[in-house]
């Protein structure tokens, strides 16, 4: 399993046709306390760039992009109870959702975890 | 996730270093570098302030005062400028109200206070929002009488500590702080450093607002925080703290359209200006006193966990039309649920409405609701 990055702070691990989409550490320290999260109807049908889901913090509400084009197969329904998990694990159990890789191609416009450490140093 | 550190365009309160001492996230707010959060984060700097106490750094609002020869003087200048009654102030009293422009629309809300000294009078101390001050301050300039003039202040600081722990924590320091009731304010000795304290603020809690001089504000913060019940808290918490309070954010919930009677601010003019006018946009602001304003702020609850934040619409439910707009909303930490304030027309006002509203084309239900969200803790002298 390869996980990737994207320049909006999604990470994105390939397993399979499936791949798993997440927001990375940096992201949810920068949002802060998440206390709300809109998570994608399973079957939607995303492109790149499309806004995937919603996370709201108590001071702002963020996107969360499609890092690649795929289909919506799996949402993670704990985060609309939990919100809070997305502070606590969101490398981890606080995913978003799972899609069915629509463009593998795309996986080349991403950064690996090296490079996107050093994206995260420039900021 | 825009990043804004140190810009070199923007100015710094005299507590900056200590904001970044404390692991601040500093950002930029109204010209200054500002801390938004401190390490603990938004939500646990809003429940400190709401069970213990949270300092705050406000030194970027505008302090000054209007002196005149004596205190009638002062106060009529002020009351042509306002719908409130500073005549009748007493001295060591303060009164919130609002700078009219023509209209009757609100140039800026502020606080005034009369200083308790015989040998301040006909001085009246202003405190203003950070974005306002230069308007504000022309406004005054181009409006008061030659024999009235408006120092504006820039070498003290400005510190809120609010919470119900606040007031204890500040007269270990400062014990005459302990003798204040809400509104009233003194100037007093905080470890010998001569501080002017008002028990007021802008959370819904008991607390004070010390304006103190600037070359001992890190003193007095540091002696502060040192205390186990005293916490940093930045303007991320503040704005949540405020929102629950029910109290109208400058810019936002009111401005230079709305009006004091559809902001429901009401409580700023006292009987005799309500009754004589005489004050700038009088004739609307009578008229909408009488007949009641054509829209006016509420608050609003929400039923789901979805937040809806300034800017959504208000729409009648059932795929009504959308009737208004939301001024300030977010999740509040004590409600545990979002909630907002927004302009409605005055036929849909009532506490209990439903409404929905609009948040990325999805409509969520919500009520109208009394404000404040979370009941006010001030602390109301007995017969005062």
């Amino acid at each position: 399993m390869t996980t990737y990055y994207s320049k909006d702070h999604e990470w994105i691990d390939v397993e399979g046709d499936i791949a798993t989409v997440g927001i990375t550490s940096y992201a949810q320290e920068q949002l802060g306390d998440v206390v709300y999260v809109e998570l994608p109807e399973t079957g939607k049908s995303l492109s790149q760039g499309d806004e995937a889901a919603v996370v709201e913090s108590v001071k702002a509400a963020s996107e969360v992009y499609a890092p690649i084009d795929g289909e919506v197969v799996e949402a993670n329904e704990v985060l609309a109870e939990e919100p809070a998990k997305v502070n606590e694990d969101p490398e981890g159990a606080a995913w978003f959702l799972k899609m069915k890789v629509g463009n593998e191609g795309q996986l080349a416009d991403l950064m690996d975890e090296a490079a996107y450490k050093a994206y995260v140093e420039t900021l | 996730m825009a990043e804004a550190v140190a810009d070199a365009d923007l100015k710094q309160t005299p507590l900056f270093d200590l904001h970044v001492e404390l692991g601040a996230r500093m950002v930029p707010f109204a010209g200054y570098s500002m801390p938004v959060q401190y390490k603990a984060g938004i939500m646990a700097e809003h429940l400190q302030t709401r069970s213990k106490a949270g300092l705050f750094d406000v030194s970027h609002m505008g302090q000054a005062f209007l002196v005149g020869p004596d205190h009638e003087t002062t106060a009529r200048a002020l009351e042509a400028l306002t719908p409130s009654n500073f005549v009748e102030l007493k001295p060591g009293k303060q009164r919130y109200t609002v700078l009219l422009n023509d209209q009757g629309g609100v140039i800026d809300d502020l606080m005034v206070t009369r200083s308790i000294s015989e040998d301040d009078d006909g001085r009246l101390m202003l405190v203003v929002n950070a974005a306002r001050k230069e308007i504000d301050y022309a406004h005054f300039r181009s409006r008061l009488p030659d024999n009235v003039k408006l120092e504006a202040v820039d070498d003290r600081a400005l510190i809120a500590v609010q919470g119900p722990e606040a007031v204890a924590a500040v007269a270990a320091h400062a014990p005459k702080a302990a003798e204040l009731g809400f509104m009233e304010a003194a100037s007093m000795e905080f470890d010998g450093i001569d501080c002017h304290i008002a028990r007021a603020g802008y959370t819904g809690e008991d607390g004070v607002e010390m304006s103190v001089p600037a070359g001992a504000a890190e003193a007095i913060a540091r002696a502060l925080l040192a205390d186990d019940r005293v916490e940093a808290i930045g303007l991320g918490a503040r704005d949540s703290l405020r929102l629950e309070a029910g109290l109208c954010l400058y810019g936002h919930d009111i401005d230079e359209t709305t009006s004091p009677v559809e902001g429901a601010i009401t409580f700023c003019m006292q009987k005799r200006r309500r009754e004589e006018g005489g004050f700038p946009g009088d004739g609307r602001i009578l008229a909408e006193l009488k007949d009641g304003a054509g829209r006016v702020r509420v608050g609003l609850r929400l039923e789901g966990k979805a937040p809806a934040r300034e800017g959504a619409e208000i729409a009648l439910p059932e795929d009504g039309p959308v009737i208004g707009t939301v001024t300030s909303g977010g999740f509040a930490p004590t409600v545990g649920a979002p909630i907002a304030m927004g302009y409605v027309p005055a036929g849909k006002a009532a506490p209990g409405t439903a409404l929905d509203l609009i948040v990325r084309g999805r409509r969520l239900p919500a009520t109208v609701t009394a404000m404040p969200f979370v009941p006010n803790r001030y602390f109301r002298k007995s017969g005062s």
